[in-house]
């Protein structure tokens, strides 16, 4: 797999223990929402970033009150016609304010990149395949847009009435 | 008409070129059949039985003359030189090539149209009032907000992967002409007590293997709102909604489970931190929608009713074709004319591309250029000078459609079945025809009175059977096609689900049957009730022993 | 036999003997056993993967006049057309 944002591959400094059973003493890790919950306070006391990865049944309130801990999130696509976190990404960056990494792991198709950025993921773990071409096919399709997210795109309501 | 800006061809461009290039990959094999399916699926690409099946919406049923000669156009170009008028107002063609589907969108984009999300888990094409604009009942005119809601929804970045399909009816008037309570979302244009305009919103309607007529959700919405109440309904939807299991995946059975009032309650939830957004509609935007939709110029006429009462009376075809074809307008001196596509000697909502290129030259001569598509599969031209009538009534016999017979037996809403569809159980095409044939006796259709049959050729209910006044579903026994039968369905604004007659006929019987339910109701009908009135009178019980005997 | 759609234009088409496909049932290859069946579902599912076809299934066919004729009413239909005139 491979880590792609905004800024093209990257590398992923993050280590995914989320469907492990031992948290690991060191490293900079992504937990599962259990984990966190079982080892919050030994989480918060360790110096290195950390990340927490949601299944799409486990939604972002679960975690809105405690979102400062965390410098990666990651939304999980089971499968890519569940669409669930592309909600989930909208609230955490819209209503929670969240403003540090959203990732998308799991079933991520190049054709929903966009869509996907949209509402708020810059970064996609995808198949090493697909980093080669993933930009230029995910970002070059649309320069319009109808709806206003939290993306900072003006949408054409908003260009035709001059407003943000 | 509503037309595109600059903003609107770029996105309907840019759609096309994207398409081009995920077929491309497809065709190369960078991507399998199971990537590419929701992809297709979302620019209206089916794979049916005998070929791929595109689908172009008609966004609220309405179209000018010049999309409708593209229409043709394509048909000749791509397909077998005819095409198929749906319930949900689209056009679709069946026997077009993958290899081509870019090049015909990109035809359609020259004349403002697309197939973005005619398919797929996502809002699909948003349907409307087919006398939308020229009702006596109106309010306010519904396209406006079927527009409004074709643009929030067209590649919505969140909703374009939900649970199941989405479907959104919009009526500006009281009479329910577009079956809203039959949609995930039904949107009817009322006052409140304060005279204002608003939205009654309905929500969970649908039909397929487990019908619901929809519950009203909010009595009252003030029209600014309509966005943001939309996307809190959806982002519920969105996130509650079931995705395992895909025949329980509809908003119908979210709303059924979870219950009325705590859906509600989750909606205003979700509304109260949206509400006040971006999403609240300025009337700038409502406005400048709205002079797209501002009345044609028309003429300064007192009503002709002497003259057509003149030609009513020397012409008995005629007089019929008005009676039961031709709707009262708003404006005097004109008149809604409506076009069956049920005539005898075609599928039913099949239209040749022929028929297509006259039609828009009528439509040019004696409507403004513009026509509907309503979700009956009929054809409308909405602004007819009621001195025309006559000639146009010459002109449309010469094409085949002026069969007079809107709203009677041979009226029937049909999908295309097993000829075509790849999900289907049985045929419904042959059904329709041998019915049309049975009763072709325009007396005694005219007899018989406003009448809908509705047939299915499988569960998934395209073809409207639960709110047929009669209904005829398709299955499959051990092989054979059989036919079940329910009665008293509606789609109006006293929208009710059809009750079951009891075991099916085979394919040979069931027109029999039709005409066994139908003698029965002749028998016992009081004066001035239509079928469905003495149904809800009598129930089921004459019909069920003239069908089966007493036992 | 064998039935599928072609990829590219999505009409029926059937495997034949050559391992090609064929828009006619009776340029079809029939399997005479189960071995031959399965031989020839792999072929087909390779054709699949090569982006020839798309689905293809096998079906029962009987012979009619000389003809195969698939035994389930909607793979017939598949075979020969819709069963209503197509409008012209
Ligand atoms: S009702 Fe069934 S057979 Fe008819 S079009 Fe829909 S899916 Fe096909």
């Amino acid at each position: 797999m491979a880590l792609f944002n905004e800024g093209g591959l990257a590398e992923d400094l993050f280590s995914d223990v989320s469907i492990g059973d031992e948290l690991p003493a060191k490293g900079t890790l992504i937990v599962s929402l259990n984990q966190w919950r079982e080892n919050r306070d030994k989480l918060i006391g360790r110096s290195e970033p950390l990340g927490i990865r949601l299944k799409s049944d486990e939604k972002p309130e679960e975690i809105s009150a405690d979102l400062r801990h965390f410098s990666v999130i990651a939304l999980e696509f089971p499968a890519f016609r569940d669409g669930r976190a592309y909600s989930y990404a909208r609230l955490l960056r819209e209503r929670y304010g969240y403003t540090g990494e959203l990732r998308a792991v799991g079933d991520v198709l190049l054709e929903q990149l966009h869509f996907m950025h949209r509402v708020g993921f810059n970064a996609f773990s995808i198949t090493d395949d697909d980093a080669m071409r993933a930009w230029e096919i995910a970002a070059a399709d649309f320069s319009v847009w109808y709806q206003p997210t939290g993306d900072g795109r003006a949408s054409v309501m908003a260009l035709r009435h001059g407003r943000r | 008409m509503y037309r595109y800006d600059e903003f609107d061809t770029r996105l309907v461009q840019e759609r096309v070129e994207q398409f081009r290039r995920q077929t491309g990959r497809r065709l190369n094999g960078e991507m399998d059949e199971d990537q590419f399916l929701p992809l297709r699926l979302m620019n209206g690409v089916y794979l049916q039985l005998h070929a791929y099946m595109l689908r172009i919406n008609v966004p609220y049923g309405a179209m000018c003359s010049r999309q409708i000669r593209q229409l043709a156009h394509i048909a000749r170009t791509y397909d077998k030189g005819y095409g198929h008028f749906t319930t949900r107002q689209n056009i679709q063609f069946n026997w077009i090539q993958l290899k081509d589907v870019p090049d015909a969108q990109g035809d359609l984009a020259e004349v403002e149209m697309h197939c973005i999300q005619s398919s797929g888990n996502c809002i699909r094409n948003t349907t409307s009032d087919q006398y939308a604009g020229v009702a006596k009942d109106e309010i306010e005119d519904p396209r406006v907000y079927c527009e409004i809601i074709r643009q929030w929804s067209t590649l919505h970045p969140e909703f374009s992967y939900l649970p199941r399909k989405f479907k959104i009816a919009v009526t500006g008037s009281p009479n329910d002409r577009a079956a809203i309570a039959l949609h995930d979302i039904g949107l009817r244009m009322h006052r409140n007590k304060n005279g204002e305009p608003g939205f009654e919103v309905l929500v969970g309607g649908g039909q397929g293997r487990t019908p619901f007529v929809a519950k009203t959700i909010r009595d009252w919405l003030p029209p600014e709102h309509l966005l943001s109440y939309l996307e809190a309904i959806l982002r519920v939807y969105n996130m509650d909604g079931r995705r395992d299991n895909k025949w329980k995946a509809r908003i119908k059975i979210l709303v059924h489970q979870t219950g009325l009032e705590e859906f509600r309650r989750l909606v205003d939830t979700e509304w109260e931190q949206i509400r006040d957004s971006v999403l609240k509609l300025p009337q700038a935007e409502i406005d400048r929608i709205n002079a797209y939709f501002a009345p044609p110029d028309y003429e300064k006429l007192d009503d002709a009713g002497e003259a057509v009462a003149a030609w009513r009376a020397d012409n008995a075809d005629f007089d019929a074709w008005v009676r039961v074809n031709v709707a009262d307008h708003k404006t005097p001196g004109y008149a809604i004319v409506n076009i069956s596509l049920k005539s005898p000697n075609q599928p039913p909502g099949d239209m040749t591309a022929a028929q297509m290129d006259a039609f828009a030259n009528l439509a040019d001569e004696y409507s403004f250029g513009e026509l509907r598509v309503n979700h009956r599969q009929n054809l409308v031209l909405a602004d007819v000078e009621q001195l025309r009538l006559w000639e146009l009534w010459e002109k449309l016999r010469a094409l085949d459609l002026a069969t007079p017979n809107i709203g009677h037996v041979s009226d029937m809403i049909v999908c295309p079945g097993l000829d075509y569809c790849s999900l289907a159980n049985a045929r419904s095409i042959p059904i329709a025809q041998e019915i049309n044939e049975r009763f072709s006796d325009m007396d005694r259709a005219h007899d018989i009175g406003e009448l809908t049959i509705n047939i299915s050729g499988c569960m998934n209910a395209c073809g409207h059977h639960h709110v047929g006044h009669i209904g005829i579903l398709g299955v499959d026994k051990r092989g054979k096609e059989f036919y079940q039968f329910t009665l008293g369905g509606s789609s109006d604004q006293a929208a009710s689900l059809g009750d079951r007659t009891g075991p099916g006929f085979p394919a040979d019987k069931a027109v029999d049957a039709v005409e066994t339910i139908l003698n029965t109701y002749i028998e016992i009908r009081k004066d001035g009730e239509r079928f469905l009135d003495t149904y809800r009178r009598m129930g089921m019980a004459p019909f069920k022993e003239a069908l089966y005997g007493t036992f | 036999m064998i039935i599928a759609n072609s990829l590219p234009n999505g009409f029926v088409v059937f495997l034949t003997a050559e391992n090609g496909w064929a828009h006619d049932i009776d340029k079809g290859v029939i399997a005479e056993s189960d071995a031959e069946a399965d031989a020839m579902l792999r072929t087909a599912k390779q054709a699949e993967h090569d982006c020839a076809v798309v689905d293809p299934n096998l079906i029962t066919v009987e012979i009619v006049d000389g003809q195969p004729c698939p035994t389930e009413y909607r793979e017939y239909i598949r075979a020969t057309g819709p069963s209503v005139p197509t409008p012209s």
